[in-house]
């Protein structure tokens, strides 16, 4: 439904009129707060030069210093993203096939799980992992990297394992029937079904889902900036800046610019994919998936949402 | 568990707090998810610039700067209040955003003939949104409007990290790094209230789901 | 003991050897040439392994800050790098580890670090978990305000005015010694930094912020005329450096290391703390006994 038509008549002369002056008188409003806020902080200093120069003029001497540490910071908030996406997958792929599976009784740890690491907060899965590893003196050694990464992704996989799973029951729910009928009426059994019938049908209509999962998770981990894991992501990259430099706000700003940029391009992303592939499969769009992912979403980025 | 057991009139009033800011945050980022919507859907060329702007911006932004800006952008610009309503206000900032785009979903499977029977008989925009439109979209939003404030009950912890000062988080945070602590009882103890929070809830929310939402 | 003595004393021995050497630079922290150490020391095997990792603060300006070039400059770093110099070490092969207040005693323990120098409060608790070498700096805690706060006068001062908030840092010492002073819990605001404290006491959300006074000069200088700071300190504060439970010898070392490059020592002051208008330059404490 293209609500712009529907919800209103075309307009007339009367109404366009009134909707220029709303248009104006809108912008007007909009204009003057922002003037406002910009002669506040004008006078509060924000805008000296001093403040901005290192982030904006390549003449400075930390110019290069402060890109390069935010580069750094940039690429290792992306191996940590990346690395826990994909974990979440591998992970969230068993726990969602075990679930669906499962008779009565092996659901429940299943359910458990998935319902326990769905309501807390990711913040404190991260600390938890963190600290409960560190005082039980788990040989995170053994693994390749910094263990800071290391806890930041178990972290980050064991709150988004149990939405994968969950993406992916709304996924093989949203498919025709037919399908596992079909299956099963040639003789297949539930383990064939699901392997070669289902998941993979099934995961063409996540993929949209989960490069927006990828985005949520791309803003988790800028907590282990807040709860003081060290490791050096982007957001505290730009916390280290602020400190030397004594910009917060200007570091900051442009951190948060930085995130905005990345993430709207991955969400463009995830449009792109799903309109390709609604042009060609043949399962609903399903009203579910898209469900689950605006809760995820809502869900995922700082705290899980 | 014992240093959860010693201080559980820490722990309540903690979960109080969580409390009265999930509350808070609640009907916060209702009413401006509501507005932006409302923006998103308008004729008005600059407000339906304004919302889509704010919505992409927002959602792309994590939750942790957001706070940034509240808790130390706002006071630049002369407002100064407690950290704690800063707290609230960054938290309805971000999920407002998420609330909109639940409203716009839940508009956009109101059906068509809905709308067009209202402007067959002579209402203005304001009032086939207010009469007609929204009052279906938000049975239909539920879900997803449910899912979106469950997670901002999540957040809530996020903001506690941030020197709210009183929640469940950083009542953790002082009974660990001030008085030294193991972690791991003090953790489990916040984890169970939050737990507590979400889970009732999911459940909650399930049973609103059964009686008012529409069958899509 | 004699033998341990002698371990020490010739390393500051090849120090001053060394010293007499090259002239010293000023800005260069003296690096062992030779070193002897008893066989199965602390000393001997940081030696042996010619790097050293120590646990300091990232965010603590004036003792521990981490700059633009990834690497923590501050007095604690510099009074570490005379340490790991005696030992041999050269600056660029010194580890840094962020040790943040509420994990110090942790990454001692867990031997993630040989040795931490990062603002560290000697007090009982702590000696039950490791031992202190030391201390190198007696702390005092202050009061900081803007410059047109005049009610504020000292810490007593603090519950006479109960809308007035302070600020300091989580889990840190002078956070703990406040509150005796405080009308109310609600009164204190804490922060994992103390340039969120300096920022929220500019921009008027707080109205004092507390902690050593050496950091808050840095502050004060940075302030160009907006914050001052008021009245005198009222506790104090030694800082010691923590190592392993029990490691007396390697205690006894660093003791003495300090106390025989007391020129090094100031001369750090004067590179980096002292740098702040204000500051005192301290005289290196008498070290307390090892245990």
């Amino acid at each position: 439904m293209s609500d712009q038509s529907v919800l209103y008549d075309v307009p007339g002369p009367r109404a366009v009129r009134r909707q220029r002056i709303g248009t104006a008188a809108a912008l007007v409003l909009i204009a003057g707060l922002v003037a406002v806020a910009i002669q506040r902080l004008a006078s509060r200093g924000q805008f000296d030069s001093d403040l901005w120069s290192p982030w904006v003029n390549p003449s400075d001497d930390s110019f290069a210093q402060v890109w390069e540490l935010v580069g750094r910071g940039a690429l290792n908030t992306i191996l940590a993203a990346a690395m826990a996406i994909t974990l979440s997958l591998l992970v969230g792929v068993v726990l969602g096939v075990a679930r669906m599976m499962s008779g009565r009784m092996g659901r429940i740890p299943v359910v458990g799980f998935i319902e326990l690491f769905r309501g807390l907060p990711v913040v404190i899965t991260i600390v938890f992992v963190w600290r409960a590893m560190a005082e039980l003196d788990v040989p995170i050694d053994v693994l390749p990297g910094e263990p800071a990464l290391w806890y930041l992704v178990i972290g980050l996989t064991l709150y988004n394992s149990v939405i994968v799973a969950e993406i992916l029951r709304a996924g093989v729910a949203s498919l025709p029937r037919g399908q596992g009928e079909a299956g099963r009426a040639i003789g297949m059994t539930e383990g064939q079904v699901m392997r070669s019938i289902l998941l993979p049908q099934a995961f063409r209509t996540m993929l949209p889902a989960l490069i927006s999962q990828l985005v949520v998770v791309l803003k988790d981990t800028s907590l282990a900036a807040v709860i003081g894991l060290g490791y050096f992501e982007l957001l505290r990259r730009g916390n280290q800046i602020s400190q030397v430099l004594d910009n917060p706000i200007q570091s900051l700003f442009i951190v948060g610019a930085i995130f905005v940029v990345i993430n709207y391009g991955l969400s463009r992303l995830a449009v792109y994919v799903e309109r390709r592939m609604s042009t060609s499969s043949y399962s609903d769009p399903s009203p579910e998936v898209g469900e689950v992912t605006l809760g995820a979403q809502a869900h995922g980025g700082a705290g899980g949402v | 568990m014992s240093p959860v057991i010693d201080n559980l009139d820490l722990y309540w009033s903690g979960f109080l707090t969580s409390l009265e800011f999930i509350v808070y945050s609640l009907i916060g980022s209702m009413i401006l998810g509501t507005v932006i919507a409302a923006f998103r859907v308008s004729p008005i060329a600059a407000l339906r610039g304004f919302g889509s702007a704010y919505v992409t911006v927002v959602r792309n932004c994590p939750l942790t700067i957001v706070l940034f800006f509240m808790a130390f952008g706002l006071p630049e610009l002369g407002i100064n209040r407690s950290y704690f309503f800063f707290g609230i206000a960054g938290l309805v900032i971000y999920t407002s955003a998420f609330v909109c785009e639940a409203l716009r979903s839940g508009i956009n499977s109101v059906s068509a003939g809905q709308a067009e029977a209202a402007r067959a008989i002579g209402l203005t925009f304001t009032q086939t949104m207010r009469e007609v439109v929204l009052p279906q979209a938000f049975r239909s939003a539920i879900p997803p409007l449910g899912s979106v404030q469950i997670a901002m009950f999540k957040n809530s912890a996020v903001a506690g990290a941030f020197g709210i000062g009183g929640d469940l988080f950083s009542v953790g945070k002082n009974l660990t790094s001030a008085q030294g602590y193991s972690y791991i009882p003090v953790l489990t103890g916040v984890a169970i209230g939050y737990l507590i929070i979400t889970l009732s809830a999911g459940l909650a929310l399930g049973l609103l789901e059964r009686k008012v939402a529409i069958a899509r | 003991m004699r033998i341990k003595k002698l371990g020490a004393a010739a390393a500051a021995l090849v120090l001053a050897g060394s010293l007499a050497a090259c002239g010293g630079g000023d800005d260069e922290v003296e690096v062992a040439s030779e070193t002897d150490f008893e066989a199965g020391t602390t000393m001997a095997e940081i030696a042996d392994r010619g790097t050293v990792t120590v646990g300091t603060k990232f965010d603590q300006p004036g003792f521990g800050l981490l700059g633009l070039e990834d690497v923590p400059e501050g007095f604690d770093v510099e009074v570490a790098k005379i340490i790991a110099g005696a030992m041999g070490i050269a600056e660029e092969d010194i580890e840094w580890v962020q040790a943040t207040s509420d994990i110090r005693e942790q990454v001692i323990e867990d031997g993630d670090v040989d040795f931490v120098v990062a603002t560290y409060t000697i007090n009982d608790e702590r000696k039950q978990r490791i031992t202190f070498a030391g201390p190198y700096y007696e702390a005092g805690q202050q009061l900081m305000v803007a410059s047109d706060n005049d009610s504020i006068e000292g810490p007593e001062d603090i519950a006479d005015n109960p809308d007035m908030k302070v600020c300091s840092v989580t889990g840190s010492t002078p956070s703990e010694q406040i509150r005796e002073y405080l009308a109310d819990d609600d009164q204190l605001v804490l922060f994992d930094i103390y340039d969120k404290c300096a920022d929220a006491l500019s921009n008027g959300q707080v109205d004092i912020v507390t902690t050593d006074n050496v950091i808050l000069l840095g502050f004060v200088s940075k302030s160009e005329g907006e914050f001052k700071l008021v009245g005198e300190q009222f506790t104090e504060e030694p800082y010691g450096i923590g190592i392993t439970k029990g490691d007396v010898e390697f205690c006894e070392f660093i003791n003495e290391t300090l106390a025989e490059n007391e020129d090094a020592y100031l001369a750090a002051w004067d590179r980096t703390a002292g740098e702040v208008e204000g500051t005192e330059k301290p005289e290196l404490p008498e070290a307390d006994a090892c245990a």
